[in-house]
């Protein structure tokens, strides 16, 4: 059940209990506790929402940022990401392949927020050799969900056979 | 000035569809929310969609053969083979139609003489019985019931046989029921049609909407593959009903004498949508897949709400209905849904628009979203709470 579970909680996080007992056609109780425990082996690592920033006339500043870095000797890049982890800034941190290693997203509220965090917080960091910063100017799409989509009133007729 | 005698006669007997009337009431109103559509709810899965631009973009929109692209009935017949266990040659057993609605047509024009009998389950989906009649068959009915599970039985099946019985039609899963028919029930009734030499059309267009079990097809059972023909189609399992693809399967000879019906009256299946179906039936696994866990979901949460409120209705297995008894309100299956509509503007189907069989019962489709169904429930509660005082 726990896959389906979470696929139904990835794409819906305002279904109620209830309402997911009833489509996995469960007992509400043992959804319950498999949630929890879910949540306990941090399986479900924490509950957001979508948000058209854009449209909320709010100060919102994105970069993606690249950053070179060299591994160290016990703890490879664990130790490094952690200290970027840790700001709260950083909204997304990925090892990847490729010319550098790190991969980051970045949450500010204005372009020199995000300047001041790269220059003061990330570039000083041990290890961290370069970074490069690409500002967002447009979200078209963000987990999953397509900003802007034009409401799909459906097209289908009231009764068909 | 039309008169009656200007009219083909089979034709001025065919009743409209009882859908049809009731589409006409329920469009006619507003703020309708509606659990009587018989189409999917997704919209074709991209890829698909991007198929058919691409035939577009690449003038890929001229006629086919008459069967249809080769490599469309090549995906098809290794489409049975992987999903159904049932093999098909792409080159003679095959024919891509307009949808399944063609097939029907052309499979009943091809075997069928004047006067003789097609048996056909009741209640079933409205295109039967009108298709049979226009082909100059008689319809047999062989009623289905609640506590069977609206399967065919194999003693009620053998006590409708005549001389003069040509084929029974079978629709698993079932429009408008959401029955299914395991292997053990097939294997009920395959003696029989063996013994009688009768066609078995078997129209599976609901085969990837089964929920628990795998579809079974009767074209497994080798005894009587040469006398059964398949019906399937794109629409409902990829979500393409606009697309207006669907195929037959059977055996070389009758293939040859259907396509001589289908080159006359369609020529050819559209071209575009062929290409797009050629993405559907080589790539579109993972997308049945998940469509079929999203309607097994929905089954599952209406059923519950439908007991719920005192429509007391078991699971159905497949498609994407629930066929619920309405019949201790006291009203017909009409005056329950007119009633419904007029009260609380939700659309559902009655019952007997799929035969007479269907009287007592009316037909809910969970090809809607939560929340639209949400709201149908609460207005179908609010509905029978009036009703019962």
């Amino acid at each position: 059940m726990n896959k389906e579970l979470l696929k139904l909680m990835e794409k819906n996080a305002k279904l109620s209990v209830c309402d997911l007992a009833a489509l996995l056609g469960k007992d509400e109780n043992e959804v319950s506790s498999a949630i929890t425990e879910l949540e306990e082996k941090n399986i479900i690592a924490g509950y957001h929402t979508v948000i058209n920033w854009d449209n909320a006339d709010a100060d919102v500043c994105k970069a993606v940022i690249t950053v070179h870095a060299t591994p160290e000797r016990d703890s490879g890049y664990d130790h490094i990401a952690s200290l970027i982890a840790n700001y709260p800034e950083v909204d997304s941190l990925y090892l990847i392949s490729g010319s550098t290693e790190f991969l980051l997203i970045i949450n500010g509220s204005t372009m020199k927020e995000v300047a001041n965090f790269v220059a003061h917080k990330l570039a000083p960091i041990d290890g961290v050799h370069s970074t490069e910063t690409m500002f967002i100017l447009k979200e078209y799409k963000l987990s999953g969900e397509i900003m802007n989509r034009k409401s799909s009133s459906t097209e289908r007729l009231i009764v068909t056979p | 000035m039309i008169f009656d005698e200007d009219i083909n006669r089979i034709i001025k007997d065919i009743k409209p569809s009882g859908i049809r009337k009731f589409f006409d009431i329920a469009t006619s109103r507003k703020g309708v929310v509606s659990l009587g559509v018989g189409e999917p709810d997704f919209i074709t899965p991209w890829h698909i969609r991007e198929a058919a631009i691409y035939a577009i973009e690449n003038g890929k929109t001229f006629y086919t053969a008459n069967k249809g692209l080769p490599k469309l009935r090549k995906a098809i017949c290794d489409y049975y083979q992987r999903r159904f266990n049932a093999s098909f040659d792409p080159d003679n057993e095959c024919i891509v139609t307009v949808g399944g609605s063609e097939a029907i047509d052309i499979i009943l024009r091809t075997i069928i003489n004047d006067g003789d009998e097609v048996i056909l389950p009741s209640p079933s989906y409205v295109a039967y019985d009108a298709i049979i009649k226009m082909a100059g068959g008689k319809v047999v009915s062989l009623p289905l019931c609640k506590e069977d599970e609206f399967k065919v039985k194999p003693e009620i099946l053998e006590s409708l046989i005549t001389p003069k019985t040509k084929a029974i039609i079978l629709n698993y899963p079932a429009n408008p029921t959401g029955g299914i028919m395991s292997h053990e029930d097939y294997e009920r009734i395959v003696p029989i049609l063996s013994k009688h030499r009768i066609y078995a059309i078997t129209d599976e267009i609901y085969a990837e909407l089964t929920y628990g079990r795998k579809h079974c097809t009767i074209a497994e059972f080798e005894e009587i593959k040469d006398h059964v023909i398949v019906i399937n189609g794109f629409s409902k399992a990829y979500s393409m009903t606009g697309y207006r693809i669907g195929y037959i399967l059977a055996p070389k000879e009758l293939i040859d004498m259907m396509n001589k019906v289908h080159q006359y009256c369609i020529m050819c299946a559209p071209t575009i949508s062929q290409f797009a179906a050629i993405e559907a039936a080589e790539n579109g696994d993972k997308d049945v897949e998940e469509m079929n866990i999203s309607f097994r979901q929905r089954r599952n949460y209406i059923v519950k709400e439908l007991n719920r409120i005192g429509l007391k209705t078991n699971l159905p297995e497949g498609a994407f209905y629930v066929f619920p008894y309405i019949g201790n309100t006291g009203l017909s299956s009409l005056e329950f849904c007119n009633q419904l509509l007029d009260a609380e503007n939700l659309a559902l189907v009655p019952g007997d628009a799929f035969g007479i069989e269907g009287e007592g019962y009316v037909r809910i489709s969970y090809a809607y979203s939560l929340d639209e169904i949400k709201e149908a429930i609460r207005r179908l509660e609010s509905f029978l709470a009036k009703l019962g005082k």
